[in-house]
Formats: structure tokens, sequence, C-alpha cells
């Protein structure tokens, strides 16, 4: 990879990109893109889906819903926390700094041939 | 008192000075709130969302001083202008002796004012003994992703409550409560009471009230202030208390993400909030209006339980790494003290694996996110945070002393000789006291909204 260009990431897509429980067993995140293209890379489901939600939190695919809206340019995702609130292997109680992976995802550029 | 009775009107303006009692407002946007004609002041008192600790030890996150300083706000303004107050889930987690503690602050603010608002309180704390009942009878379910509920998890609670709906409020209202302090109810049911029982339709009531737990959060300016809601038969528009922030309909709609698992629908007591038609428009640069929210009545109305037990007691201990030879193998260096605190901890104390629990965590390395931090690479400075769990504290802090020596002198795996971090107190063990978890994310089904609470009212007990 060239030095000159700085990998692209999910991050650099949005305004902002967001965690907080959602109850004591409920993780939830919100990609908030800054406009359409990146709504559309955001939510194409060949970029982001079930799967590589699982990977990145090592959750089963299977619990993780995501809820794409247009009108907003968001893409929310939500899974049961892995850890529970307050336990003693709970490292973030309000599950506010778990957006990070997400945040880093790595954009491919689109191709314009 | 205007507009106590069931008379109808055309519109209910709900003001909401902020997310949390305590959390502090300017009184001005309270006053606007007021002059803008409001009917009502509603704000929420607590939250699970800070953890098990306040609802398993029934202990408020907020200092009296806030509660009190953000009653005297609250109480004076709606003294004056002859309208009710309503708080929800008081004392963070709403348990009984919250309830009481937010009362006793609210019975000293109204008597240093001059102030006789009749005072209804409304509790929500549980029985384990009666919900068995419900159990048994097959009355209580499992809301994902927890399973089926069992008798000895409602006994190991030291405290559970049910999140009321806005009945319990409604009735306390037309008894004549000018000053509404419940346990735990639902974010909503807080704001959404008043205008219920006023007649507005409940899809715009519990779309604004969803818009409004947390005050200013829908505005441009959250820390400026709260926000106004006014909701009529077609929808209902919103606007921030201070002059100088803004709604925007994506501000609006934005919010109804927040803290919410699913965007589009809310589980309520009586029925689901649906947003999925919901059209927010600007009315002007300020101010949105938003029509087409929906709410599907249920066929079984549900109150939703929460319970925290101990899991144990914990013993903190907190020592630091600045030496860049440590850094660089920083991951063998905390495998070889895990592997050292259990065979010590085995030594000495000669307790199995299973009798004890810790968690090492390295701040400044990989302590947040753990196993999912993506970066890698030699930090600057980590901050070793060792924590232990046990039955009882004694142990927990014997593990603790026992790591002590560890925390201080433990070389990496290729050092030949020790090094001496940096503890960060003396003694650099903390003992926390008992652990808590949640363990109840179930509902009940019930007959009547108000079966599962107790209502009182406070001017009795004042002179």
């Amino acid at each position: 990879m060239p030095e000159t260009t700085a990998a692209r990431t999910l991050a650099d897509l949005a305004h902002e990109v967001r965690a907080k429980n959602a109850g004591p067993f409920w993780v939830t995140m919100e990609v908030f893109l800054r406009d359409d293209e990146g709504y559309r890379i955001a939510a194409d489901e060949s970029f982001l889906d079930e799967r590589v939600i699982a990977e990145l939190y090592r959750v089963e695919a299977s619990t993780v819903q995501i809820f794409r809206i247009p009108s907003l340019r968001v893409v929310k995702i939500s899974f049961p926390r892995p850890v529970g609130q307050g336990s003693l292997r709970d490292r973030d109680m309000h599950a506010g700094q778990h957006h990070v992976p997400l945040a880093r995802l790595p954009v491919t550029r689109p191709e314009r041939a | 008192m205007r507009n106590m009775d069931s008379e109808p009107v055309q519109s209910v303006r709900v003001l909401a000075p902020s997310g949390m009692l305590g959390a502090g407002w300017d009184h001005a946007t309270v006053e606007r709130g007021i002059a803008l004609g409001a009917d009502v002041i509603s704000i929420d008192g607590g939250s699970t969302d800070s953890g098990p600790y306040y609802l398993g030890s029934a202990t408020p996150k907020t200092t009296a001083k806030a509660v009190a300083r953000d009653l005297r706000s609250l109480l004076t303004a709606a003294a004056d202008a002859g309208i009710p107050v309503i708080v929800g889930s008081c004392g963070t987690s709403g348990t009984d002796s919250g309830v009481d503690w937010v009362a006793g602050i609210a019975a000293e603010v109204m008597a240093e004012e001059g102030l006789d608002l009749r005072v209804a309180k409304i509790y929500s704390e549980q029985n384990a003994a009666e919900l068995k009942e419900h159990l048994n009878a097959g009355r209580i379910h499992p809301l994902p992703p927890l399973g089926e509920l069992r008798a000895e998890t409602l006994e190991s609670c030291t405290h559970i409550v049910g999140a009321m709906g806005h009945e319990p409020i409604v009735e306390a209202l037309r008894a004549g409560a000018q000053v509404v302090l419940a346990g735990r109810a639902t974010d909503t049911a807080v704001a959404a009471a008043y205008p219920l029982m006023k007649g507005m339709p409940a899809g715009p009531t519990w779309h604004a009230a969803k818009i409004v737990e947390c005050g200013g959060q829908c505005t441009s300016d959250p820390r400026a202030g709260g926000v106004l809601a006014t909701i009529d038969a077609g929808g209902f528009t919103i606007e921030p208390l201070a002059p100088t922030a803004a709604c925007t309909p994506r501000l609006v709609a934005a919010h109804m993400l927040y803290e919410t698992a699913n965007p589009f629908e809310m589980r309520e007591p009586d029925g689901t909030l649906d947003v999925r038609d919901a059209k927010y428009t600007a009315v002007d640069d300020r101010i949105v209006r938003v029509e087409g929210s929906r709410f599907h009545v249920a066929d079984q109305y549900t109150i939703k339980l929460e319970g925290a037990r101990i899991t144990g007691y914990e013993t903190m201990s907190f020592s630091a790494i600045r030496d860049p030879l440590i850094l660089a193998d920083i991951d063998a260096w905390a495998d070889l003290m895990r592997t050292m605190i259990t065979q010590r901890v085995g030594q000495t104390l000669g307790l199995a694996d299973d009798e004890y629990a810790f968690d090492l965590r390295l701040y400044g390395h990989n302590a947040v996110l753990d196993d999912l931090e993506p970066e890698s690479g030699p930090p600057r400075e980590v901050g070793v945070m060792l924590l232990v769990n046990a039955p009882d504290q004694a142990t927990a802090t014997a593990v603790a002393k026992v790591a002590n020596p560890l925390m201080l002198h433990l070389p990496t795996p290729g050092m030949n000789y020790l090094p001496s971090l940096a503890f960060a107190s003396s003694p650099a063990e903390v003992e926390r006291g008992a652990a808590y978890e949640f363990v109840l994310h179930h509902v009940v089904d019930c007959d009547s909204p108000t079966s599962l609470f107790r209502r009182e009212f406070e001017e009795e007990t004042r002179a």
C-alpha cells in the first residue's frame, strides 16, 4: 500500500460513530454518514453486514441487528452485550467506547473504471 | 391549579428541563418554558445506565445538594405557575428508599421556600415472594437475550423494581397530587402521563416523551438547557428552552436512535410506539413538527422488571509502568502476572481458581477494548489495575495483598533483575465493597396497570 494515501475508514465517511448501552443487556452503535455517497458505501450489505460485525466484536452473527435509515444517513447496529454491565470483566460501563473497532473498519475506494 | 380535571384541551405542553434530576440547568430556561405556556414539568430521576450498583445497593448516583438545587428550581417555578411536577425513577434506580430520599429533599426545599404542594409518592419495589407466584402462574416472560426466569434468581436479588407506565402517575394526578415522585418508571411514562390524562393521542405523546426524556439531547446545544414539547391531536412540536439552541428535523429524528436497540419501535407497558412513518419537518430554524407517530395497543399489559444481586466483594489495586523495557513486552508481562497471581494465591491462601476471580487491566494498552483492541505497538505508559472478586471482602483483599509484591516488582520473562513499578497510592489496595450484576430483563403480565405499585400522599407527615 502506498505510504502517501492513508487508508480510509468508516470514521472518515462519518460525522460521528458512537456506541452506548441500550439497557443493561444490549449495546447499540450508530454511524452518522456525512453524505449520500458515504451512506451508500456504509449501507452496502457487501461491505457491512451481520457477519462483519460478528467478526469485529466476536459475537454470534445471528444476534446482530442492523438498521439502515437512508433519511438520516444512518447505519445502526445492535447486539446483546457480550460482557454483563458492571460485571468483573466489564471495562466499559456505558459501552461508550466500543464504537472504535467499527469506526476503524477500512473502506475500500469505490471503483471508478 | 389549572387543568387538573378532565376538561378537554387542544394541546398539552411538557417542559423537560434536563435528562436527569440533579444534572443541573440554568433556572432561566425553566422560567422560559413556563412563559411559553408549559402545562407540566417532567423529569427522569434515574437510569440503569450507570450500572447495577445503584439498584443493587439502593444508593442514588446523584448527590443530595444537586437534587435539592434542581427541585428548588422546579418546585418554585411550578408553584408560581400552578402546574404539576412529575419525577420518575427517584434515587437513580427507583427503589422505595430512593423515592423517600427524594421526598425528604423535596420536603426540605418546600419548607425553606414556604411552599405547600401536595406530594404523592409511588413505590415500585417488588417482593420476590409475590413475583414467584406470578412466575409459577406462567406470567413472567424473558426479554432477549435472557432466558426463562428461575425462582432462585428472584430470591438472589437485593432489590427488584417494576417499571411503571403512565397510569399510576395519572391516578396520583387525578387524586390531586401537585408533585408526583415515582419509583421506577419507564423513561417515557414520566413525560407521557399528563398529556395522556388530558386526552392527547398515544402515538404523538409517547414519541414526544421519548424525544424529551434526555432533555436537550435532541438540540444543537444539549448543555444549554432542556426542551418544550407541545402535543396535540395531530402530532407534536418541539423546541429548545434556550433561545440560543435549535431543534432540527435531523437532530430530533436522530434522538430516536439514542440508547434504543430498535430505532423504529419502543415497547411500553400498554403497547408499542411505532415511528416508522413519522415525518419530521422544520417549523422554523429552531422548532420541529413531528407527525405520523403511531401507537399499537398490546393484547397483554406487561411491566418490565429490573433486579440486581451481589456477585461478590471486590478489592482493587492500581500500579503503573513507564519503563520502555517492560512496555516493549507488556503482553508477556501481563501473562506472567496472571500466572504468578494464581500460583501465589494457591500457595499462600489455599484458594482454588473457582474460589475467587480477578481481572488484570492494562490501561494505556488495551484495557478498554481488551481482545477487541485493534492497535498494537508499545504504549508510552500503562496503568495496571488488578480487580479481585471473592465471596467476601477479606478474601478479595487477601488476594490483592498477595499480588502486591508482584504489582510492585514483577519483571518481564526476559529481565534478569527486579524493577520497581509505580503504585498510585498507599495502601495500594482499595476495598470496593459489594459488587452487583443485573439479572432481570423480564416482563410480568398484569391485569391492572397499577396493581404492582403503591401510592402514598406526603401531607400527613408535614406539620
